[in-house]
């Protein structure tokens, strides 16, 4: 039988699944306990309770200066920033595309525009938004909004220009204005697309956040990360790491949901 | 005058001749089938009719008005696909017949409930009232096309264009629709024109059929020249006029 023919069964399929994930952790602990056999004050592979310890404390224990939890704190900061970008890039990406994808005034005069303000590399801009926005919250913000919205503009100008143009002219037959074609045709149609181009994006939303937020800030995950990195401390990087991975896995999925939700219509097809 | 004219249209893409010197008159409640060889440019001539595009030349004038420039509510179209709207349901589909014509395309209130109720006796009569909260991926081929002849008839058209639009259907399927169209227009006569492949389906459903051809015909360069009508058939009384001739004038009977 073909290799391309032959399909695991359920438990097989699981076991596969996760073979990678128990790999990865039996590589760590091997390389952790040997470091730490040979000096045990080693920090650059802490043991996994260790790690579970700093995990606990980072979560619970407050700060003794401040009164607060660091890590919640680093949280809500970071998501507080990541959301306003993301939110604002949704928001633009979507007038502009639908504008690109239904108005051909709008397709001449953006669409190389957008091509090219999508080549230029985010993170170069950094110290230019650091000089003009400051060192605040907006730099942060911003960097997320010009990371991610050239790409998700697009993205959704694409899925516009994608609708059969047999709908479109259906539309106009049944008396609809350009108003009634975006709002009744176009956007329901984008709205699924969106979605999913926000979590294309997510991705790269929380490289530009970090980034930003190590080079200035005094909150935020990657504030922290990049500030605990001058002691070493492994183990809380790496709970750092493990708790934005989980954010971003939880982001995610709560995001397919709703569209599942909320896009009935679309089938299989999401 | 008549209903539908068309005047010396000529439709060329890049300089290259698609249609030429195409003349029409066809008579209000008319059924008009279109048949010629792919790509011989019967969907352009069905795009020139909706104002979907200009020709450059000529003019398409219906009942004496002027030249549309843009699709709208008196010139219904259902094509061969996507005729539907995926993301309403088979019943919001019919509304969207009336209510894409307001301001916001959607009606709230009791406008909505008159509008539900007449795009139920809608559904009832094109047999899709069991399915109306379905949406339209979950429909058959011939039950889409239905729910899209029925919501180009909601926006009350004043002729209807159909591109092939039981190409796509098994040839059983394809005779229900050929007697749901000719129960529709029994009830409510319209001026309809149908692009088909099928010249058995165009003969069987039409008042005339038209054929498009190539008059002129270089061997060299076969894109030289467009196509025009080149035969416009009388497809009453099964293809054979004159059959009922002297029932009509008996006085005639006298000379034979
Ligand atoms: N927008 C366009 N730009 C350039 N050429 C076009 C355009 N639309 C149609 N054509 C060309 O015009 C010719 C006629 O096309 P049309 O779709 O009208 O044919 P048709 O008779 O409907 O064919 P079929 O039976 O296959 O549907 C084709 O050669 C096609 O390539
Ligand atoms: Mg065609």
């Amino acid at each position: 039988m073909r290799l391309i023919n032959r399909v695991p069964s359920r438990p097989v399929g699981l076991m596969l699944g996760a073979l990678p994930f128990v790999a990865i952790i039996l590589a760590y602990v091997a390389g952790s306990e040997i470091r730490l056999a040979a000096n045990p004050a080693d920090k650059l592979l802490p043991a996994l309770d260790t790690i579970r310890e700093t995990a606990a404390r980072l979560f619970t224990e407050t700060d003794k200066r401040s009164g607060d939890i660091l890590l919640w704190q680093d949280t809500f900061a970071s998501l507080r920033r990541l959301f306003l970008g993301v939110g604002i890039s949704a928001l633009l990406s979507l007038s502009i595309g639908m504008a690109i994808g239904l108005l051909p005034y709008a397709r001449k005069g953006l669409t190389g525009f957008v091509a090219v303000l999508s080549m230029v590399p985010p993170l170069a801009l950094l110290p230019i938004l650091f000089i003009v926005f400051g060192l605040g919250e907006v730099s942060k913000v911003v960097l997320i909004v010009i990371g991610i919205t050239p790409f998700m503009t697009r993205d959704l100008s694409q899925r516009v220009l994608d609708i059969p143009v047999e709908q479109i002219v259906k539309a106009q037959t049944l008396g609809a204005s350009s108003f009634v074609i975006a709002l009744r045709v176009a956007l329901p149609q984008v709205l699924p697309r969106l979605i999913s181009a926000v979590r294309l994006s997510l991705g790269s939303a929380w490289l530009f956040l970090i980034a930003a937020e190590a080079v200035a800030a005094d909150v935020g995950l990657g504030y922290r990360i990049f500030l605990v990195r001058r002691y070493l401390a492994m183990d809380i990087i790496l709970t750092y790491v493990i708790w934005i991975t989980l954010l971003a896995f939880v982001i995610d999925w709560v995001l397919k949901r709703i569209s599942e939700r909320a896009f009935p219509w679309m089938g299989a097809g999401l | 005058m008549s209903f539908v004219t068309v005047r010396d249209v000529w439709q060329s893409y890049d300089g290259r001749p698609i249609l030429e010197r195409v003349n029409l008159d066809v008579d209000e409640g008319e059924f008009v089938s279109i048949v010629g060889a792919s790509g011989c440019g019967k969907s352009t001539f069905l795009r020139l009719l909706l104002a979907q595009e200009q020709p450059t030349r000529g003019a398409i004038r219906i009942d004496g008005g002027h030249r549309a420039r843009e699709p709208g509510r008196e010139r219904g179209v259902v094509f061969q696909r996507y005729s539907v709207f995926p993301h309403m349901t088979v019943r919001d589909n019919i509304v969207a017949g009336e209510a894409f014509d307001t301001h916001w395309g959607r009606f709230r209130g009791a406008k909505l409930t008159a509008a539900r109720e007449r795009a139920d006796a809608i559904l009832d009569r094109i047999g899709l009232s069991h399915v109306a909260q379905n949406y339209p991926a979950t429909l058959s081929g011939g039950m889409q096309q239905r729910l899209a002849i029925g919501q180009a008839l909601a926006a009350r058209p004043r002729i209807l264009l159909l591109d092939e639009p039981f190409g796509a259907l098994d040839p059983g399927t394809r005779i229900q629709m050929h007697d749901f169209l000719t129960e529709l227009r029994a009830e409510t006569p319209m001026t309809v024109f149908m692009v088909t492949h099928d010249l058995g389906e165009g003969f069987k459903l039409g008042d005339r059929v038209l054929v498009f051809d190539k008059p002129r015909w270089d061997p060299q360069d076969p894109a030289a020249f467009g196509a025009t009508i080149t035969y416009d058939f009388d497809a009453r009384q099964g293809g054979i006029p004159f059959q009922g001739l002297l029932d009509k004038y008996p006085s005639l009977r006298a000379a034979e």
